[in-house]
């Protein structure tokens, strides 16, 4: 497959420079979603790994997480926020007590101190979307509006992870435990296309 | 000149194939080997501390049908108690159950699967199906009025309380260990919600073994 003529080189090099431009393209749209997880500045936080679990079919509910950095001199307080696909946004946290989950709402926010930063991760502190209006689809991104006393309000897109993910990467937190989380996942799918 | 079109699909094609291949590399890599489960013999807390969880219910399940203790009977089971409003333990509990039950394969088929909500004003058994299927057709959801409920929290000692939200919303505490119980109905073991993934599946294993053979 040989060319001897300029015309044929001149149109595969300019072929190889779109195929390559195109794959690096490919390659970042692949990339985002899962290892990079969007970061957002607003004033002096920083809202980075922000991501979301998909819900099950039926799921009323469904729980945001994100870190929050607060590079400033100044505590600020995460206060509420809003979102499209679901009534309302609330700031909640859960902890285990021996076998008992407990659940509770943070009416007063989320301090972010001053230097310091706060992760809003499963088993802990998460945005908890009540009354959801559709799912969240795993792959999918969803904007979500934060408020926070001093920075005001940002958006931050949340990345839809799998329905048992314990982190943005989709990856377990525990030696194991991501292997299930993929299991489910692909689980989840495939009955869903059967609904 | 018509050769063009030839010589770019076969570049195309050629450029594809690498690429195709590299993104397959990237997203999916082999997962890290797990390590062998963990010495240690599976001792049963429930036996040493002469425990005892379990007795009759009688509750609705997929379709309308009822379902009582009398369905379980001859098989041990996994329960475990939760509800559909739930962001956090609930659904990450059923998923690493259906994870669990693909590491045990064949042996899977040994156990059943019971989800029962606590929260039976919310939780009809519609809602309740299409959660629990969306984790694993094995897993049987149960739901019933509020008495039936009681009665079954009550015989497994299951914690379930409301905690109100704003708007006169709510959600709930509710002790999140999966109960393994014995072909005869007794408590057998408990799966931690702490516990890793290797050990629920040691005590998933241990309680497929004794299982009666059928």
């Amino acid at each position: 497959m040989r060319s001897t003529t300029l015309p044929y080189q001149a149109a595969t090099a300019a072929t190889l420079a779109l195929i390559g431009l195109l794959a690096v393209g490919i390659y970042l749209i692949g990339l985002a979603p899962q290892a990079k997880a969007q970061s957002v500045k607003a004033g002096d936080l920083m809202i980075e790994q922000a991501w979301a679990r998909a819900t099950p079919p039926g799921a009323r509910v469904g729980g945001g997480y994100l870190t929050i950095t607060n590079h400033g001199a100044a505590p600020d307080r995460l206060i509420g926020g809003s979102v499209d696909f679901a009534e309302r946004l609330e700031i909640h946290e859960m902890a285990m007590q021996g076998e008992v989950m407990k659940m509770r709402a943070l009416p007063d926010g989320l301090e972010i101190p001053p230097g310091g930063a706060v992760t809003l991760k499963p088993g802990g502190y998460h945005l908890m979307f009540m009354g959801l209006k559709n799912a969240l689809e795993q792959g999918a991104r969803v904007p979500v509006t934060l408020a926070f006393e001093r920075a005001g309000r940002v958006t931050v897109d949340l990345a839809v992870a799998g329905m048992g993910a314990k982190s943005h990467d989709g990856q377990g937190a525990h030696g194991g435990h991501g292997g299930h989380g993929g299991h489910g996942e692909t689980k989840m799918q495939h009955n869903m296309q059967q609904q | 000149m018509r050769n063009t079109p030839l010589i770019i699909g076969a570049v195309a094609a050629a450029l594809s194939l690498v690429i195709g291949a590299v993104l397959v590399t990237r997203f999916h890599a082999p997962e890290p080997p797990q390590q062998a489960a963990s010495s240690g013999t599976v001792t049963s807390q429930a036996e040493e501390d002469g425990v005892t969880l379990g007795g009759p219910f009688n509750l609705e399940t997929t379709g309308g049908a009822r379902f009582t203790d009398a369905d379980l009977a001859g098989k041990p089971y996994a329960i475990f108690f939760g509800f559909t409003y739930c962001p956090d333990v609930c659904p990450t509990t059923l998923n690493d159950l259906a994870g669990w039950m693909d590491e045990l394969g064949p042996q899977a088929g040994a156990l059943r699967y019971v989800f029962v909500t606590v929260d039976p004003e919310r939780d009809d058994i519609e809602t309740m199906t299409r959660y629990a299927r969306a984790f694993s057709e094995r897993i049987i959801p149960l739901t019933g009025t509020p008495e039936e409920i009681e009665a079954i929290l009550d015989a497994y000692k299951i914690y379930a309380a409301k905690v109100p939200l704003e708007d006169g919303d709510y959600t709930m505490n509710h002790t999140a260990a999966i109960y393994l119980m014995g072909a005869d109905g007794g408590f057998a073991d408990v799966i931690s919600y702490k516990d890793e993934a290797e050990t629920a599946v040691r005590k998933l294993r241990a309680l497929a073994d004794a299982a009666p053979v059928s």
